[in-house]
């Protein structure tokens, strides 16, 4: 049991950080149909910065700093790349699910050509002391086992990011201007708030969250691969954002529930009376999305959508 | 002759066209800089090889060397834009109904499940005749299968007010895990052959395999059957659907407004069911013509972990066709030109992905193709006709987000000037672009 909240934890919080990713750009009016993308940018960058940081021995001696110092570069790459997407879906009012599905395509595409080209495979393998940073506790109490073994230090980065972004985006004055731009864009604008500027900002925030998710995916769930692929990571996290209305509780819900109920498959064949029932891999992996179906379905209510998603922002519209 | 030129330049078709020109040429640029930067940083290759990779690249089928591998290439690239011209179509389909089918991976798989379980279970080995006969079932059970996942996206929306994203996301993973449980409970139809795991026996082995109609004698040796015809005529006829029935102005009204078309009486759930089922069908069909071809086999036991390809290239496809059933046709065979065009350029010593960074940045210019129009027609219009009301009525009259884009009967894009000369002199003619300032409006 608490190895199977260990690997809940650990498939979350990706799916945690990449889902308030996609909050922050909805709700400042634009879709983020790109998280998928940013997440494979952000992620490549960041392993190609490792290998980097690994061969000339930079920073290897304190391997939790090198972690977060890589996390940060993989969410500044996932930041700079998701710039391509509000120039056009800001800026040049273009239409943001085109400019999302560009860049859907687009990073795979460089990540495949970058790295045929310079690693002469498809794939960025970590080298093999890469696996260092896990944090072992075994002489841990039972409870505090689930948070503190086997853990890896971006599931408390980003657990702390989570608490911090969305306190601000309620609490603070920018956070309300931005929340306003998703909304009523115009309102927003006759009292003087700058739309493009919370516009830029929320898609940035977004942009660098994805980033972090993408390569705290390949560290932690992946392996140590980066592709050209996060397994359709960023699009389960835009459904977790849905599922959870736009809102960060509704949001971590989703995550943990998704994140459980995924992790039910893999550790089957240890639980005794799941054993028994012999169903096949495919019974498990198929339950998490049936149940937020099945939960969607029941709690059909008024959607909190920001009402001015996806509009490209007009001055003379009323 | 003058005349002739300043109509051609008002017409909205000949603008997508200049505008469309324009967007694959920014991203074939763009994507040349990158081949320039991938030179420079590959130690074994120099900047004048990018000028070389570009040629191959446009050159596509046509510069796969001799005769007879441009002739095979050319027929690959027709029979591999025939299921992206489907997936493509599907999901121009519900955009124009106002859904963003990004379910077309399931779809394209239960359409491939349905088929194939129909095709590989009956075997019609020297029947010919029998064979099309059940290849022509194959294909109606797996559009079937497809009609029936996507009405789910469709009901939940209808029904439950559920976003359609979500319930295709969660869609798409039931049918990859469906499909890969089916098959590995039949072991009669995988292919034990040396080498082989985790692939099912093709059409060839049953005999249902797709008719060739001849189309493997005029390219020799290419995949091409009968399926691409398919693809066309079922693009033409959706196209004369959406635009020549009442059924399909009912789609596009409820696309364009749904309150709007609840109030004029449409019944705008059924129209939402009716929608997401026929472009589950679409998406089925191309997941169909493409595993009944008798060369292409199933990797089944892989499919629950990675969702085709094919799903989700139907997105731009239809993005860069701007929902035009008929458009889609042209920018399948194009996406699929430039991927060949990428294949050969290993022979330049850069990779086939270069072509796909290429197809990406053109979709990411379409986004702003309005622009390019603008800069090119707006400023010669204003400067003929200096008082062109172009601003005001930019198309934002829908409430609800994610549906507002792409149809043009019901809300037409650039509206005729109904403004009266007064009401010219009174708006400045950037009145939608000095945005750079903080005041609110008027």
């Amino acid at each position: 049991m608490i190895f199977l909240l260990q690997k809940t934890l650990i498939y979350a919080a990706p799916l945690l950080i990449v889902a308030l990713a996609g909050m922050f750009a909805e709700r400042s009016g634009i879709i983020n149909l790109a998280l998928e993308g940013e997440m494979i940018f952000g992620a490549f960058i960041g392993a190609i910065m490792a290998r980097i940081f690994l061969n000339n021995e930079i920073l290897t001696g304190n391997i939790q700093l090198f972690f977060v110092i890589i996390l940060l570069i993989a969410g500044v790459s996932g930041g700079i790349f998701s710039i391509l997407l509000s120039i056009s879906a800001v800026k040049l009012k273009a239409d943001q699910t085109i400019g999302g599905t560009a860049l859907n395509m687009l990073a795979p595409a460089i990540v495949n050509a970058f790295a045929l080209s310079l690693f002469n495979s498809e794939k960025v393998q970590m080298p093999a002391n890469f696996g260092g940073y896990v944090i072992k506790n075994p002489e841990l109490p039972a409870l505090l086992q689930i948070f503190g073994d086997k853990a890896y230090i971006s599931t408390y980065i980003i657990v702390i990011m989570f608490i911090v972004l969305s306190v601000w985006i309620y609490k603070t004055r920018t956070g309300l201007r931005l929340r306003s731009c998703g909304e009523h864009p115009q309102a927003a604008a006759s009292v003087g708030i700058n739309v493009f500027k919370m516009r830029y900002l929320g898609t940035t925030i977004s942009g660098f969250l994805a980033g972090v998710g993408g390569y705290t995916y390949i560290a932690t769930v992946a392996n140590g691969t980066a592709e050209s692929s996060v397994g359709g990571m960023g699009f389960l996290a835009l459904a977790i954002m849905i599922f959870g209305n736009w809102k960060p509780l509704g949001i971590a819900l989703g995550a943990l529930l998704f994140g459980f109920l995924k992790c039910i498959g893999p550790v089957s064949s240890s639980i005794e009376f799941l054993q028994k029932l012999g169903l096949p891999m495919y019974f498990y992996n198929i339950i998490p999305y049936l149940v937020v179906l099945i939960v969607l379905a029941l709690t059909a209510k008024k959607s909190g959508c920001p009402k001015a998603e996806g509009i490209p922002y007009d001055k003379g519209m009323r | 002759m003058a005349d002739f030129f300043r109509n051609l330049r008002n017409k909205e078709g000949f603008k997508s066209v200049i505008s469309s020109i324009l967007c694959i040429l920014a991203g074939i640029l763009v994507g040349f800089i990158v081949m320039v930067i991938l030179a420079l940083t590959n130690e074994n290759l120099r900047v004048g090889d990018a000028f070389y990779g570009l040629s191959i690249l446009l050159g596509g089928p046509f510069s796969s060397g001799t005769a007879m591998y441009i002739r095979t290439n050319l027929g690959d690239m027709i029979f591999y834009s025939g299921p992206l011209i489907m997936t493509g179509v599907s999901v121009a389909i519900a955009y124009k109904t106002g859904l963003f089918n990004i379910g077309a991976a399931g779809q394209f798989l239960m359409g491939t499940m349905g088929s194939l379980l129909v095709a590989l279970n009956i075997n019609t080995t020297g029947k010919p005749g029998l064979g099309v006969l059940v290849w022509f079932l194959a294909l109606l059970v797996g559009c079937l299968f497809g009609m029936l996942w996507g009405a789910i996206p469709g009901l939940f929306k209808a029904f439950f007010n559920v976003n359609e994203v979500i319930v295709c996301i969660m869609t798409n993973w039931i049918a990859a895990n469906i499909v890969s449980w089916v098959f590995g409970t039949m072991p009669s139809l995988i292919n034990t052959g040396a080498g082989k795991s985790g692939y099912l026996i093709t059409t060839a082995a049953t005999g249902n395999g797709t008719p060739k109609v001849g189309l493997d004698k005029l390219f020799a040796g290419s995949y091409i059957d009968l399926g691409i015809l398919l693809a066309i005529a079922l693009a033409i006829i959706m196209s004369v659907i959406l635009t020549k029935t009442v059924f399909g102005y009912e789609l596009r009204a409820c696309g364009a407004n749904k309150y709007g078309a609840r109030y004029a009486g449409m019944n705008e759930k059924k129209n939402i069911v009716l929608s997401m089922a026929i472009a589950g069908g679409l998406a089925a069909i191309g997941g169909a013509i493409y595993y009944l071809n008798p060369g292409i086999e199933f990797k089944f036991d892989s499919a629950y972990g990675k969702l085709p390809d094919y799903g989700f290239n139907g997105i731009p496809a239809a993005l860069l066709g701007s929902s035009n059933p008929v458009a889609v046709i042209f920018v399948g065979l194009f996406i699929r030109f430039l991927n060949i065009g990428g294949d050969n350029l290993t022979s330049a010593g850069f990779n086939k992905y270069i072509a796909d960074i290429i197809i990406a940045l053109i979709i990411y210019f379409a986004g702003f193709s309005k622009l390019f129009r603008d800069l090119l027609f707006k400023r010669r219009k204003a400067a003929a006709a200096p008082a062109e009301p172009e601003a005001l009525p930019e198309k934002k009259a829908e409430p609800i987000p994610e549906t507002g884009t792409g149809d043009d009967a019901v809300i037409p894009e650039e509206t005729p000037p109904v403004i009266p000369e007064e009401a010219e002199m009174v708006i400045p003619e950037d009145f939608s672009e000095n945005t750079g300032k903080e005041d609110g409006e008027q």
